[in-house]
């Protein structure tokens, strides 16, 4: 007893200690996304905030060059997306896609020095995909999510040849345990550290599962649909939430989640958002695995894919909303062999490759 | 109303703590008080303002009666009745009528001499309602913040503010919360059992005691804490679990703004393995 009276007050300070510095306390700032009393909030600390805001600045734009000259495509060979550029405002996107992806490794990164249409190095044909992925997110999917700020390259690389938040097939730990761990239970940033399913972005974002599962009936009605399935939907969402640093109810009013009329209209942004992420990821990230050399490959052998994680980056828009397209009308329209492959694009299915792990059949309609 | 023959001699005067012996009378049973008048102040002032607004509003279904606190934009200031007024002069109400109470018992166990134990279990849940729609709204700076007084709103205002946190059973004082709430039905349901068992003796037999009592739970698991002690138990119990709840909430938000799961990265930092 006597020694219980003794480091009973230690002890309390040191846990008092321990829970304050696990605290971000008040003032905060606040965001109402619903009608009031209805608890859709955001609470947002505003040095985490401040600290975001200054991550995620629009870079400086190269400017714009007088019109007129020969085009690119007279003066130079191969240049097959933006051949119909003056060469002034060819040469000012080249280097402006040099400072957004290559700063220090130049224009070597993609182009054989002296010889700027050779094909011998594998990056200048990711990047006529990657031009030709940026149109027609600007041209295509612009209404349906990125307008009006638009993408460039740097809304993703940020001046890296890699974007920092790519993802690829998470085969989890290695597990000595027999029943392995159901591809759930270790608190991955994948999922915002939940013990929820850590790879949900393989069967939503690559392959094409349904993710909305709730059922509208007062009893379960649908064929194989269960609380473990609406795991890997909550590990989807977890993703979402985490990658915009928003909450559920920026999207949901969670009395309701699928009913629309009582979404907030950002959860219609999301919905295209999911089918605008699939369409890159099998329409114009995949096909770049035939040149990709086995460094740039996942540890399951998969091409590097993009997420919701790969733009926003922590915002709920990219950049906070900074415009990146209107400088850069070029890359605000298909031009070039870009129109074709929109099409291919367009037209490549999101296979389902099989059952997502531990969860059995997931089929059944969207 | 009659009294009971005995009744008389502990209706004493004097143990007030306001009003003298102005309001120190009885009303058939009740004590009255000076704290009696304003709980009935406050509570029918209360009442008849939630029907005024539930009247404004667009049903008299009651489950959907809702009157909502205002928009987050009035801040700490003052809104019109009819966008959130309503809700502030109601939780004034609300808040007096159940401290009132509270000082009513603190009236009645000085008169009769008894701890103050009975007004403090009564305080902490109006403590957990005060953290709910005072302390938790000014750390935040809105009135908007405390949860709108409806059936049905009040819980949808509880499912969406648990999802402002991504996954609220990863809140440790949520946690804490769930685990006194089970563990006061489990000791409540035993105990409830052991003294029925104990009264309710087979035809024929005597009632069993405090002898019995003690034998069983000894056996069943090696310790009875005694008949004085359950009380004590019961009573931790189910005001840690108030109290726990009161922490949970007020927590989420004014002391941490991420995802709750997030919270536990703490112990994956922990120096031993990381």
């Amino acid at each position: 007893m006597n020694l219980l009276h003794t480091i009973r007050l230690p002890l309390v300070a040191v846990a008092a200690a321990a829970t304050l510095a696990a605290c971000n306390p008040p003032p905060h700032d606040t965001v109402q996304r619903g009608f009031r009393g209805t608890g859709m909030e955001l609470v947002v600390d505003k040095a985490e905030r401040a600290e975001s805001v200054a991550a995620n600045e629009a870079p400086d734009v190269i400017p714009q060059v007088p019109p007129g000259g020969p085009k690119a495509s007279d003066l130079y060979e191969n240049v097959e997306v933006l051949g119909d550029l003056t060469v002034g405002e060819f040469t000012r996107v080249m280097a402006s896609i040099t400072q957004w992806v290559a700063p220090e490794e130049g224009c070597n990164y993609c182009h054989v020095p002296g010889n700027f249409a050779s094909e011998d190095v594998y990056t200048k044909k990711v990047a006529r995909s990657m031009l030709a992925m940026t149109q027609r997110l600007n041209e295509d999917w612009g209404e349906k999510h990125v307008a009006p700020a638009g993408v460039t390259c740097y809304t993703c690389h940020r001046g890296q040849a890699v974007p920092q938040y790519v993802w690829s097939h998470d085969p989890g730990p290695e597990t000595s345990d027999k029943f392995g761990n159901s591809g759930q239970n270790i608190p991955s940033p994948a999922v915002a550290y939940a013990s929820l399913p850590y790879d949900p972005l393989t069967p939503f974002l690559e392959e094409d599962y349904p993710i909305s599962l709730q059922g509208n009936t007062a009893l379960p009605t649908g064929p194989n649909v269960g609380t473990k399935q609406a795991e890997w939907t909550y590990a989807l969402m977890m993703h979402f939430s985490d990658s915009l640093n928003a909450n559920c109810t920026f999207c949901h009013n969670s009395r309701a989640f699928s009913n629309w009329e009582q979404s907030p209209y950002q959860r219609v942004k999301a919905w295209h958002a999911i089918r605008m992420v699939r369409e890159t990821n099998n329409g114009y990230i995949k096909p770049t695995g035939e040149w990709l050399p086995p460094h740039r490959l996942g540890s399951e052998g998969d091409v590097p894919k993009v997420s919701c994680m790969t733009c926003h980056q922590g915002a709920y828009k990219p950049m906070y909303g900074a415009n990146m397209i209107d400088p850069f009308p070029s890359l605000a329209r298909k031009s070039g062999v870009a129109v074709d492959m929109a099409e291919a694009a367009a037209a490549a299915k999101a296979e389902r490759q099989g059952p997502v792990p531990a969860v059995g059949n997931m089929g059944g309609g969207e | 109303m009659t009294m009971l023959s005995f009744e008389k001699k502990y209706r004493v005067r004097g143990g007030t703590l306001l009003g003298g012996d102005l309001f120190d009378f009885w009303v058939g049973p009740f004590y009255v008080g000076f704290f009696g008048v304003t709980t009935i102040f406050f509570s029918v002032l209360g009442t008849a303002l939630i029907l005024y607004g539930a009247s404004q509003g667009p049903t008299w279904n009651i489950w959907q009666i809702n009157i909502a606190p205002p928009d987050l934009s009035y801040g700490l200031g003052l809104a019109p009745l009819s966008d959130g007024g309503l809700w502030q002069i109601i939780t004034i109400c609300a808040t007096g009528a159940f401290v009132s109470w509270a000082l009513r018992q603190v009236e009645i166990s000085r008169k009769l001499g008894m701890g103050l134990h009975v007004p403090f279990a009564y305080g902490v849940a109006v403590f957990a309602y005060v953290t709910l729609v005072i302390i938790r709204p000014l750390l935040l700076g809105a009135w908007g913040h405390g949860f709108p007084y409806g059936i049905l709103s009040h819980l949808d205002w509880v499912s969406n503010v648990g999802y402002q946190y991504l996954h609220f059973h990863y809140n440790p004082a949520h946690m804490l919360a769930i685990t006194f709430f089970f563990t006061t039905t489990l000791a409540l349901s035993m105990h409830g059992g052991l003294i029925l068992s104990v009264t309710n003796p087979p035809k024929g037999q005597k009632v069993k005691t405090a002898e019995h009592e003690n034998s069983f739970f000894r056996d069943d698991v090696g310790y009875s804490i005694g008949a004085l002690g359950i009380h004590r138990l019961g009573l931790f119990l189910a005001l840690s679990a108030g109290f726990w709840s009161a922490v949970c909430i007020v927590i989420s938000g004014p002391f941490w703004t991420r995802g709750w799961p997030e919270w536990w990265n703490w112990w994956l930092e922990l120096g031993i393995w990381n």
